[in-house]
């Protein structure tokens, strides 16, 4: 295993070294001493490598992400994630706002809470909470599917397209064009692979779905009063 | 008295209610709906028109024509960027989008601003081969919506454009109507063919210039330093937002006036929100030269670049560059005569056609027809704009070596005069024939 202290380390030599590796490289196991809330760690990564950043994450750890994965063991600022690509990222504790944003790939593992508008944008990516979500999550989101155990904020799922919501809990509200849906054994499928795949202590019958009612695809003037 | 010999009141439109106003209320009325169109503001405000070249004087010596040297190179992003933009001239090709655009007319602005020696801009839909292939130097466009974003093509990219805005609606994200939603268009956008796509008004994981320093950090980051960061703006509030940009970290600042164009919103937002470029120029240039960084961050400047002439008032006003949006899809055949019947059958004529997002757009630039697309061809379309840009840069040396400068940024203030008193107040220089510049000097 490598070791990096960002005590000691600038985060450009961090990152640099990370984004370095090759997709063969037998240096696959990587610890981050020190983050003591950094921004921008373990960004742009293109390699098979495992990265455990020992702490706390400012904005954007693990930005961009492909292939890779990124354990946090504290908990990560705002962006965690956004745009993955592919790979895994795992907080153990909670994350801030936009975590997943616009991610297009991938899995994002939240063993704590998730902040507001978790999963915004969202276009392809795989994220799963074990806890709470925050208000306007999957705002706008476009494909992928997020997972909740606990409970979901204000108006979640407004404005979003094809991205599937399930949620364990209760829902404070929906947000526009957002409804529940019917609960199909393909969705079931679904659940059970991401719950699987994330280790999240849970049952796919325990949850309802949510998604778009495809009535704001194409304006209409009497949709108008919807947003 | 005969009533027959008794002089008529000569019928009398009204101002406030002009014939053009009574139709859009009965359009209103008929529909329920807001006007939507592509382009700039239309109405008039005060521009570049309204500012003349000094030129030179017992003073000022001018450069021989044919003989000086006026050198139009530009660098763009040398504040941080290990491997910053140079450009031959100071004219760059704006963001304009696939999906809004053909692909033929991204491949001929690659074509002709290649052949040029300038830069082509991505827009929102994603990087496509073709302007990637054509273009020797592109600038990535990095906006809320983020669709097509992705780590490969930042790293493909020259530079790397965060739009908080543009001078069409600042405030405002974008539009693209499900007509023009095909196939190849939704893959990109990862959404569902035929729907009307609507793209975000703010970036979705960042708020403010704290978080926007930290944004620029990691895109940074993921592009190892390399890339030079454009911030572009609107013309909002140009000096706080020129000087947040800086503040951020941008590299270079992009300042779109309200004349500068949008491929779809409503007409109530180009022509009631956002100042006019002229308006803008100075607030930023000063907001540059207040932190220490004119000329260490360049300011590019759109939004109503149609000749040399504007170009040069530009960079004498403290633009380092310029950049061309509508006039280049001109430049391409947009809006041109040859189309005249097509255009006369959509209800509109010539040089008034703007509903680009319908996606019938005759001279096949602003469409995903296949059949229309067909009509532009990129090889001839790129030759016709790299003639255009050589004629602005032509245009803008004239000026120049007229007021003795041997390179273009070499213009300054103090060889402009305003035609009119708003023009004056919003330029900075003083009203010809006067050394009154409103708001700065006295009577």
């Amino acid at each position: 295993m490598q070791t990096i202290d960002m005590a000691t380390t600038p985060l450009r030599e961090l990152n640099a070294t990370l984004q370095a590796q090759a997709k063969q490289t037998n240096q696959t196991v990587w610890e981050i001493a020190n983050p003591k809330g950094a921004h921008a760690i373990a960004v742009g990564l293109d390699a098979p490598i495992e990265v455990t950043v020992k702490g706390s994450t400012g904005y954007y750890c693990a930005g961009m992400n492909k292939q890779a994965t990124v354990k946090v063991t504290g908990s990560a600022g705002p962006g965690v994630a956004e745009n993955m690509m592919s790979g895994t990222v795992i907080i153990d504790g909670d994350a801030s706002q936009y975590a997943g944003a616009t991610g297009q790939g991938g899995l994002l593992v939240i063993k704590g809470n998730a902040s507001s508008r978790c999963g915004i944008s969202m276009k392809g990516i795989d994220i799963v909470v074990f806890g709470n979500i925050g208000h306007m999550s999957a705002f706008m989101a476009q494909s992928g599917n997020l997972v909740v155990l606990g409970d979901a904020g204000e108006a979640l799922g407004d404005s979003l397209y094809e991205a599937r919501l399930f949620v364990r809990g209760s829902v404070k509200s929906l947000g526009a064009d957002c409804i529940e849906k019917e609960m199909r054994p393909e969705h079931i499928a679904i659940l059970q692979d991401l719950l699987d795949r994330s280790g999240a202590p849970a049952k796919p019958e325990e949850f309802r779905r949510y998604g778009s009612a495809r009535t704001l695809y194409n304006f209409h003037v009497d949709n108008a009063a919807a947003y | 008295m005969d009533s027959k010999k008794i002089p008529q009141t000569v019928p009398r439109q009204s101002w406030t209610f002009s014939n053009e106003v009574n139709a859009e209320i009965r359009r209103a009325a008929a529909t329920g709906i807001y006007d939507i169109r592509g382009g700039g503001a239309k109405r008039r405000v005060p521009h570049f028109e309204d500012l003349l070249f000094l030129g030179a004087s017992i003073s000022r010596y001018p450069l021989e024509g044919y003989r000086e040297k006026c050198a139009t190179d530009v660098v763009l992003g040398a504040r941080f960027a290990k491997k910053p933009i140079h450009l031959k001239i100071p004219v760059t090709i704006a963001g304009m989008s696939f999906g809004a655009l053909s692909a033929p007319a991204k491949e001929a602005l690659g074509r002709g601003a290649t052949l040029a020696g300038t830069s082509t801009t991505t827009g929102d839909g994603g990087m496509t081969e073709e302007e990637r292939g054509h273009s020797e130097t592109l600038v990535y466009q990095y906006l809320p919506s983020r669709y097509g974003m992705n780590p490969d093509d930042l790293r493909r990219a020259d530079a790397i454009e965060i739009v908080v805005g543009q001078g069409a609606k600042p405030g405002g994200g974008g539009m693209l109507l499900g007509q023009k939603i095909t196939d190849r268009v939704a893959e990109m956008r990862n959404l569902p063919v035929g729907i009307d796509q609507r793209s975000a008004c703010r970036h979705p994981d960042w708020t403010g210039p704290d978080d926007l320093e930290i944004k620029i950090l990691e895109l940074r980051e993921i592009t190892g330093w390399e890339k030079p960061i454009y911030v572009k703006i609107g013309g909002a509030r140009p000096y706080y937002d020129t000087a947040l940009a800086v503040k951020a970290g941008a590299d270079v600042v992009v300042l779109d006036g309200m004349q500068g164009g949008t491929a779809a919103t409503q007409d109530v937002f180009i022509e009631h929100v956002g100042q006019p470029t002229l308006a803008c120029i100075r607030p930023a240039v000063k907001a540059l030269q207040d932190l220490g960084m004119h000329r260490t961050v360049q300011l590019i400047v759109s939004g109503g670049i149609r000749t040399g002439a504007d170009v040069a008032k530009a960079l004498a006003l403290g633009a380092d560059a310029v950049a061309i949006g509508t006039a280049a899809l001109v430049a391409l055949g947009d809006n041109d005569p040859h189309w005249e019947d097509e255009y006369r059958k959509l209800g509109t004529t010539t040089g008034a056609y703007d509903d680009w997002h319908e996606g019938r757009d005759p001279a096949g630039i602003t469409t995903q027809d296949p059949e229309l697309m067909k009509r532009l061809d990129p090889i001839e379309g790129g030759r016709r704009l790299r003639n255009y840009l050589a004629v602005l840069t032509l245009e803008c040396q004239t000026i120049a070596r007229a007021c003795g400068k041997s390179h273009v940024h070499n213009l300054e203030p103090e060889d402009l005069c305003a035609l009119t008193i708003e023009a004056a107040a919003m330029a900075g220089v003083p009203l010809a024939g006067t050394d009154w510049i409103p708001g700065k000097t006295g009577f």
